[in-house]
C-alpha cells in the first residue's frame, strides 16, 4: 500500500504542452462559412428583385421611353391592321400615390407623436401596457381587413366629413372638386393608409422618447419645468429625427400598401389633384388592377411598375434607417 | 419612547391629486359631458364622433379655467398637453375599437359549422353564405404557412447568428439590408416571384410559390427579432461555453439557441403572423382554386386572405358576408398568434 504513495521515478518524458492557437477548428470554419453565406441571403434576395424585375420590365420601358413617366395613358388597343398598340404612363399613378402617402402623413404625423408622447410620459402604467399590446396589435393586423373596414365603415363617415370640408375649406384649390362626387376618394384612402401607419410611426417615435437622456429631463425638472415644459425644451428637439426618420418609414408603408387602398379608392388614369374628389391613382393598387386581362406586353409594363415602386420604396427605407439609426446613436 | 413615536414621520406625496382636485376634475368631466349632450342635441351637429370631439373642445376649455385660477397660464398649458396627448391616443383606440366591433358584429352572422367541414366546390360565392365553406382555403393557407416558415426561419435564425455570434466585418452591411427589406411592399414581392419562377420555369401557379412570395416577407421579420432574442443570452453562458473548451459550433448549437428556445420560437410566431393575412403577393403565384388541393407543388390553392379577396369582389350581400366571416376568422387566428407570441415573450422576460 505504502510503495504506491512513493514518488514515481521521472519518466522518460514528460507530455508535451497543449498547443495554444488562435486559429479556428475545422468545425467552426465550416461553422462560420454557413452562417456567413446564408447572412447575405438578404442582399441576394433584394438583388434578385431588382434585376429579375428590371430584365422582365425593360421591354416596357424601351417600348414607352420616358413617356412610361410622363404620360397618364395606360391602354392596349388595335390599330387598323390588328396591330397592338400600346400606351402605358405611369405619370396619375405616381401622382396619386404620392398625394395618399402625403394625405396619410398629414393625419398620422400628429396622431403617432401624440400617442407616443402620452403612452411615454403620462398614461399609467398599466394602461401603458395595454395600449402598447393594442399598437403592436394594429400592426399585426391584415392590410385586407383595413380594405373591408375602409369601405364599409370609413367610407360612408370619411365622404360627410369630405362633404363638410369642402363646404368650409372648398375656396383652397386642392380641396375643391369638379363636380359633387365624394365617394372612393384619394382622402378616402389616405385616412385608411394613416390608421395603418399610426402602428409603425408610434413604435419608433416611442423609442426615441424612451431614450431621452435622463439627466437633461431631470436638470429640466430642477430648473422647474411643467411637465410640458420638459418636454418641449428637453424631449421633443432631442426626439425630432426620431420622428422624422418614424414619418419615412411609415410613407414606404405607405408606398407599398396595396389590397386596402384598392378596396376604398376608384383607380382612374387621369392626373387628379383634388384629394376630396372621386378619382385617384395608386402604383401598386394599379398592378393587380389590371393584372387580370393583362396580355404579355402589359405584364411586361406592370412588372416594370412594380420595379418603379421597389425603388421608391426601398431609397424611401435606406433614408428613413439612415435618419432613425443617427437618432438612435445621439442618444448613447 | 413615546416621545420617538411621536416623530415618526408619515410618507405624504404633495405631488399626488388631493381629494378636491380629483371632485375637480370629476365635476369638469361631468359638466363637459353634460353640456356636449345638451349641444349636440340642439345644435344641427351629428353622429358619435360629434359628441367626441365636442366634449374635448368643452373639457379643454372648462379645465383650462378651473386649473387657471390655481396655477396660472403655465399650468394651464401643462394640462392641456396632457389633454391633447390623452386625444390623440383616444381616436387610435377608437380607430381600433371600430375595426374590431365591425369584423365581430359582421362577421359572426356568417359562422356555422359547415364553414370548416366544406369547400367552394359545388357551391359560387354569390349563393346564399350557409351553403359551402372556406376548408379548403384554411388548408391553403396552412400550406402556405408551413412552406414560408420552414425556409424563413432557418434563414432569419442564420443571419441572426451572423449579427449576433460571429459579428463579422458586413454586420452593419446586412442589418441595414435586413430593415430595407422588411420594406419590401409586398406586391413587389408577389411579382419578383413571378417574373423570376413563372415566367422562366415550367413551375407555375402553386402553393410552393406563394411561399416563397411569403418568405421574403417573414424573412426580415423572424431575423430582427431573432437578433434581439440572441442579444437577451448572457455572455457569460457563451464565455462558460468556450471555456469548457467547446467549439464556437458547439456553444451556439448546445448552449445559446437552446437558451433562446421560446424567444426564437416567439419570433417565428411573429413572422407567422405578419404573414397570415398577406393578400397582394397570393394573387400572382397561387391563383385560385375551390377545392382542396393536396400537392402544394402543382395547381392552385385556395387560401383564406384570396377567399376574402374573392368574397370582396363579388359584391353581391352574400358573397359580402363571406368575406366578412372569413376575416374574422383570420383576424382570430392573428390574434391567438399574437397573443401566443406575448405570453412566451413575458415568460422569457420573467425566466430572467
Amino acid at each position: 500500500m505504502s510503495s504506491t504513495f512513493a514518488p514515481s521515478a521521472p519518466t522518460a518524458s514528460a507530455p508535451d504542452p497543449r498547443k495554444l492557437t488562435t486559429k479556428h477548428r475545422v468545425s467552426d470554419r465550416i461553422f462560420r462559412a454557413v452562417v456567413t453565406a446564408f447572412s447575405f441571403s438578404a442582399l441576394i434576395i433584394l438583388a434578385l428583385i431588382g434585376i429579375f424585375l428590371l430584365t422582365k420590365g425593360l421591354s416596357a420601358f424601351k417600348e414607352q421611353g420616358l413617356h412610361f413617366f410622363t404620360s397618364s395613358t395606360w391602354s392596349v388597343t388595335q390599330d387598323a391592321n390588328g396591330k397592338d398598340v400600346n400606351h402605358f404612363g405611369l405619370a396619375a399613378m405616381l401622382l396619386g400615390t404620392v398625394l395618399i402617402a402625403a394625405v396619410a402623413l398629414f393625419i398620422a404625423v400628429p396622431l403617432s407623436v401624440l400617442t407616443a408622447l402620452f403612452l411615454t410620459f403620462y398614461a399609467p402604467e398599466r394602461i401603458r401596457t395595454l395600449l402598447v399590446s393594442v399598437v403592436d396589435l394594429m400592426a399585426a393586423f391584415p392590410s385586407i381587413l383595413y380594405g373591408l373596414w375602409g369601405f364599409f365603415i370609413l367610407g360612408p363617415m370619411a365622404e360627410y366629413w369630405a362633404k363638410l370640408i369642402n363646404k368650409y375649406l372648398g375656396w383652397i384649390p386642392f380641396l375643391s372638386v369638379p363636380q359633387p362626387s365624394f365617394t372612393r376618394s384619394p382622402f378616402i384612402a389616405g385616412i385608411v393608409l394613416a390608421v395603418m401607419i399610426v402602428p409603425i410611426i408610434t413604435s419608433v417615435s416611442r423609442e426615441v422618447f424612451s431614450q431621452t437622456p435622463l439627466d437633461r429631463v431631470q436638470a429640466a425638472y430642477a430648473l422647474g419645468a411643467s411637465k410640458w415644459g420638459m418636454i418641449k425644451a428637453v424631449v421633443l428637439p432631442f426626439g425630432s429625427s426620431g420622428i422624422v426618420g418614424g414619418a419615412m418609414l411609415g410613407l414606404g408603408r405607405a408606398f407599398g400598401e396595396t389590397v386596402a387602398v384598392y378596396s376604398v379608392l376608384n383607380i382612374v388614369f387621369r392626373p387628379n389633384w383634388h384629394i376630396l374628389f372621386t378619382q385617384g391613382g395608386n402604383v401598386a393598387s394599379m398592378i393587380i388592377g389590371q393584372w387580370g386581362e393583362a396580355g404579355k406586353a402589359e405584364i411586361s409594363a406592370l412588372l416594370a411598375a412594380g420595379l418603379v415602386l421597389f425603388v421608391l420604396t426601398l431609397l424611401v427605407n435606406f433614408a428613413a434607417d439612415f435618419v432613425v439609426n443617427r437618432a438612435v446613436k445621439s442618444g448613447r | 419612547m413615546s416621545n420617538s413615536q411621536s416623530t415618526q414621520v408619515q410618507p405624504i406625496r404633495p405631488w399626488a391629486a388631493s381629494t378636491s382636485d380629483r371632485a375637480i376634475t370629476g365635476a369638469s368631466v361631468l359638466v363637459s359631458a353634460l353640456l356636449t349632450y345638451i349641444l349636440v342635441a340642439t345644435t344641427p351637429l351629428k353622429g358619435k364622433l360629434a359628441y367626441f370631439f365636442v366634449f374635448f373642445l368643452i373639457w379643454f376649455i372648462i379645465d383650462s379655467i378651473l386649473i387657471s385660477r390655481r396655477y396660472g397660464s403655465k399650468g394651464v398649458r401643462d394640462a392641456l398637453a396632457a389633454k391633447v396627448t390623452l386625444f390623440g391616443g383616444v381616436i387610435v383606440m377608437l380607430a381600433v375599437a371600430s375595426i374590431l366591433w365591425a369584423t365581430i358584429s359582421k362577421g359572426v352572422k356568417g359562422l356555422h359549422l359547415s364553414l370548416f367541414t366544406q369547400t367552394m366546390r359545388t357551391t359560387s360565392f354569390t349563393d346564399p353564405f350557409s351553403n359551402g365553406g372556406m376548408l379548403h382555403s384554411i388548408i391553403g393557407t396552412l400550406y402556405l404557412i408551413l412552406i414560408a416558415v420552414l425556409i424563413s426561419v432557418p434563414m432569419g435564425i442564420l443571419t441572426a447568428i451572423y449579427l449576433t455570434e460571429i459579428k463579422g466585418r458586413a454586420a452593419g452591411l446586412i442589418r441595414f439590408l435586413v430593415q430595407a427589406m422588411s420594406g419590401v411592399p409586398s406586391v413587389v414581392a408577389g411579382l419578383f416571384i413571378y417574373a423570376a419562377i413563372i415566367l422562366n420555369t415550367p413551375l407555375r401557379n402553386s402553393a410552393f410559390l406563394g411561399g416563397l412570395a411569403l418568405t421574403i416577407l417573414m424573412v426580415p421579420t423572424v431575423t430582427r427579432t431573432a437578433e434581439e432574442v440572441l442579444n437577451l443570452v448572457p455572455r457569460d453562458l457563451r464565455e462558460a461555453g468556450l471555456a469548457m473548451g467547446a467549439t464556437q459550433w458547439k456553444t451556439v448549437a448546445l448552449v445559446v439557441l437552446p437558451a433562446a428556445r421560446s424567444g426564437l420560437i416567439t419570433a417565428t410566431v411573429l413572422g407567422v403572423a405578419r404573414v397570415a393575412g398577406e393578400t397582394a403577393p397570393l394573387l400572382f403565384t397561387v391563383g385560385v382554386f375551390d377545392a382542396i388541393n393536396p400537392n402544394p407543388f402543382k395547381g392552385g390553392s385556395g387560401t383564406i386572405p384570396t377567399y376574402i379577396w374573392a368574397g370582396l369582389t363579388a359584391g353581391t350581400s352574400d358573397s359580402v358576408q363571406r368575406a366578412w366571416t372569413a376575416i374574422l376568422v383570420l383576424l382570430m387566428v392573428v390574434l391567438i398568434l399574437f397573443t401566443l407570441a406575448r405570453t412566451l415573450g413575458n415568460k422569457r422576460m420573467k425566466a430572467k
